[in-house]
């Protein structure tokens, strides 16, 4: 009798579970009739939400549709303005003005006042915690409420670059926790998040310019990059950014691939300040044994954009095309290079690569077989990305590594400015009085032409002086249900949700 | 009473054990909140003043007291990462992984006591032979893998759930069991297997016992014999199999939350490890620590409540 009863109890038990287990299957979607997207990002916010204080790339990208500056970029690279109307550049350019675009309001329904920009601008150029927030603002002498709508930034001398700075969130001064809980002027504003879960944010009504598409937005936490192809065939990502070649062609017939380039610098950087590398010869060998094409050819079918200095085609008139033609695969160039600077024999040296880049990882793979022609011996070491952090990017206690560096704002300098010789973040310990003098002549300029010829001296020098081994601009594939259209590609780090939009049937 | 008191006693030694080794692990590992923090942008003062507000230039006995202090007042601290308390990160993932561990620990025992008790009594039978064979093979697999295979059959497959679905339990209770259905029956499927041999062994070897024979010359069907008789003293080295396979699956869940993507503490623990979230990294070891203890705790018990003549010293 008690057994009868205890398998009875069992056998319910099973029942119940799998029913729920199987009416679970049928799915329940959210918010059936609002227009949502679920878009999968490799890594969770962990820097900050504060728009002042996040640093990582994949937390920026995301806090675009949050926050705006008091002008923002277009996907075309240009400075629109945003919750400023209109500016003027004196014509020393050491002071901009600023006039504020009327009705612009917060997430939280409060308008934008000439001290909200005040504070953000303050905020960031505040040096009672050593360096201000952004490097650039350092130069920033006087922030100034002209009136209640104009706002006038003096600097300490000419700096025509400094639009691109003002790019810069501004956030309201009455918000105490920037960092738990975002407040912008965006086309989106925040809703919840979930640590390691997701990041919800939805359409913000009272947005000044072109509202948003998409009502609700879930950027959902995939860490684990093998499943991703597994979760975007099976419907749980509508959208990922930076899928390699090889999942793409997983793709079902649902998805759409579009292409664009990452907008990063990779190369094998060469800590200029260590053995071997400190010989001029010794860099240029490697570059002469190192062919991109060989590269892009292994590791993404091809795809790619060879490159020769520190710049990538997005940054048009910048960008020198010809400087990837400057080492042109020749070994016995190489040998020779390294016979002159005695290593008759090669050497062997170790590539530092964060172990969290897949795509640097296997480039490092084909280098090391690449440079075995020459025989330099590379042993590729993979460290955490925290570790790099520190001792490769930090204490610079490394002699090569593979990763991809990014322009955190649309100007030159954002990319040039690191290979002056004193700059902190220098990590490649680049010494050069031609390039120190160069760079400075750049940022002195007022004419635009000067100002362009300086900065395309400086990568020519990094190219000639062979600072590092450069490879290429990645190619970046984004993968998108066909159910949605409207992807634009920025020349930066950014996924401009408001402009997607959902196809009609 | 005293066997209470001296349990608590040597329960809290533990913990202050475990949580102090952790700080030190952090101390000897390289890598730096602050640094992490940072990322490409940390300059040297920016670093300095970042370590001065986490307040990580004290030396490691000050933090670790201040810690203490919090813990015991019911403050974990502040995440790094996320700038929110641990306590509420934590308080959001327990659910996800107990629910996963406990899901679990279900199915292994109402899929092992059932098949432990119809293969000892069919002992050499085809079906006991049968299902002898399959618990090799399942014990011989790992959950990650057996993982990777449910996700390729039940869902890709089979269709019966969306890879990568999964559903938080504040938007849908029914969505959330369901998807962690096929993790749950990852982790339960090798310890089941392991559960089915010893408890069918251990049935076998009581029945080859003096006072089962007695019970059959008294009478009895093997059905009485086996349940009334056999089956609480066969329970005894399951029953500490439970135990341990329980505390076992805490921790395995933490390997299945990566390959089914499901955010619940692992994933949290594992991200704040690289992120050296240390405050995070603390409150979910020692609230592992903590379950883990606990269960071998209950274990004990259950003991002398199937057994009366164990006592508990």
């Amino acid at each position: 009798m008690k057994t009868k009863t205890l398998k009875r109890f069992l056998l319910t038990l099973v029942c119940t579970t799998l029913t729920i287990a199987l009416s679970a299957c049928s799915g329940d979607k959210a918010g059936e009739n609002s227009s949502q997207i679920t878009i999968g990002i490799p890594q969770d916010m962990e820097d900050s939400l504060d728009p002042h204080k996040a640093v990582a790339a994949g937390t920026e990208e995301v806090l675009f549709n949050l926050y705006e500056g008091l002008v923002k970029p277009d996907s075309s690279g240009e400075l629109q303005p945003a919750v400023a109307s209109d500016y003027r550049i004196s014509e020393d350019a050491a002071a901009y003005t600023f006039t504020l675009r009327d009705g612009v309001k917060f997430h939280d329904g409060s308008p934008v006042t000439a001290e909200d920009v005040k504070y953000s601008i303050d905020r960031c150029a505040d040096t009672t915690n050593g360096d201000p927030l952004v490097a650039a603002y350092s130069h920033i002498q006087s922030v100034n409420i002209l009136d209640e709508k104009t706002i006038e930034v003096v600097l300490d001398g000419p700096d025509t670059d400094f639009l691109a700075y003002m790019t810069n969130a501004v956030i309201p001064a009455s918000n105490e926790h920037p960092d738990t809980n975002p407040i912008g002027t965006g086309p989106y504003k925040y809703v919840s998040r979930s640590p390691q879960e997701n990041f919800v944010i939805e359409k913000f009504d009272d947005y000044w310019g072109t509202p948003a598409n998409i009502e609700h937005v879930t950027f959902k936490v995939c860490a684990n990059t093998d499943s991703i192809v597994m979760d975007l065939n099976g419907g749980s990502i509508d959208m990922f950014a930076r899928v390699t070649t090889a999942q793409a062609d997983q793709l079902g017939d649902n998805y759409q691939v579009l292409e664009g380039t990452m907008n990063l610098v990779q190369a094998l950087y060469l800590n200029n300040a260590a053995e071997p590398f400190t010989d001029e010869r010794v860099r240029q060998a490697l570059c002469y044994a190192v062919d991109p094409q060989g590269v892009m050819d292994m590791i993404s079918e091809g795809k790619g954009t060879a490159i020769g200095s520190s710049m990538f085609p997005a940054f048009g008139k910048y960008y020198m095309p010809e400087l990837a033609d400057m080492y042109d695969v020749n070994l016995d160039k190489a040998r020779e290079l390294l016979k002159e600077a005695g290593y008759e024999n090669g050497f062997s040296f170790t590539i530092t690569v964060p172990s969290n880049y897949q795509q640097h990882i296997d480039t490092a793979q084909v280098l090391v077989e690449q440079l075995k022609k020459i025989g330099v011996n590379a042993d590729i070491s993979l460290i955490e990305w925290d570790s790099w952090l520190s001792e490769v990017y930090a204490d610079r206690n490394y002699q090569a590594t593979v990763v991809g560096v990014d322009a955190s704002a649309l100007t030159p300098s954002a990319l040039l400015s690191r290979f002056v010789s004193t700059a902190g973040n220098n990590f490649i310990n680049f010494n050069n009085a031609d390039y120190d003098a160069a760079y400075a002549k750049a940022l002195a300029s007022i004419e635009d032409d000067e100002k362009t010829a300086a900065f395309k001296e400086c990568e020519t020098l990094l190219a000639q002086h062979a600072a590092n081994v450069y490879i290429q601009d990645l190619p970046y594939l984004v993968a998108l249900n066909k159910k949605y259209a409207g992807y634009e590609f920025y020349p930066l780090y950014v996924q401009d949700i408001s402009k997607l939009y959902i196809v009609e049937e | 009473m005293k066997y209470f008191i001296k349990k608590l006693i040597s329960m809290a030694a533990t913990l202050l054990v475990v949580s102090f080794l952790v700080f030190l692990a952090f101390a000897v590992i390289p890598g730096d909140p602050a640094t992490a923090k940072l990322g490409t942008e940390a300059t040297p003062a920016r670093v300095e003043a970042l370590r001065e507000e986490m307040g990580l230039n004290r030396p490691i006995p000050v933090r670790f007291a201040a810690w203490l202090g919090g813990l015991l007042q019911g403050d974990m601290g502040t995440s790094y990462s996320y700038s929110m308390p641990v306590t509420d990160m934590v308080a959001e993932k327990i659910p996800v992984t107990l629910t996963l561990t406990l899901m679990a620990f279900a199915m292994m025992v109402l899929l092992s006591i059932p098949l432990g008790l119809y293969t000892a009594k069919h002992e050499g039978g085809t079906a006991d032979h049968v299902v002898s064979v399959i618990n090799q093979i399942i014990m011989a697999v790992p959950p990650f893998f057996s993982g990777i295979l449910i996700t390729l059959l039940f869902g890709l497959i089979l269709h019966l759930f969306t890879p990568g679905g999964y559903v938080s339990y504040t938007k849908s209770i029914t969505g959330f069991l369901g998807y962690l259905f096929f993790p749950a029956l990852a982790i339960a499927l090798p310890k089941a297997a392991m559960a089915v041999k010893l408890l069918r062994s251990s049935i076998v070897q009581e029945m080859r016992q003096d006072y089962a024979r007695t019970a059959y010359s008294r009478g009895n069907s093997t059905r009485n014999v086996m349940y009334r008789h056999l089956l609480k003293n066969a329970m005894i080295p399951v029953v500490t199999f439970l135990g341990m396979a329980l505390a076992d699956m805490i921790a395995g869940s933490i390997i299945i939350e990566q390959v089914f993507n499901i955010p619940g503490l692992g994933r949290i623990l594992l991200t704040s490890i690289s992120n050296r979230d240390y405050p995070v990294v603390e409150a979910i070891i020692v609230l592992l620590a903590f379950l883990i203890i606990f269960i071998n705790f209950l274990v004990d018990f259950i003991y002398k409540k199937i057994d009366p003549r164990i006592r508990v010293q």
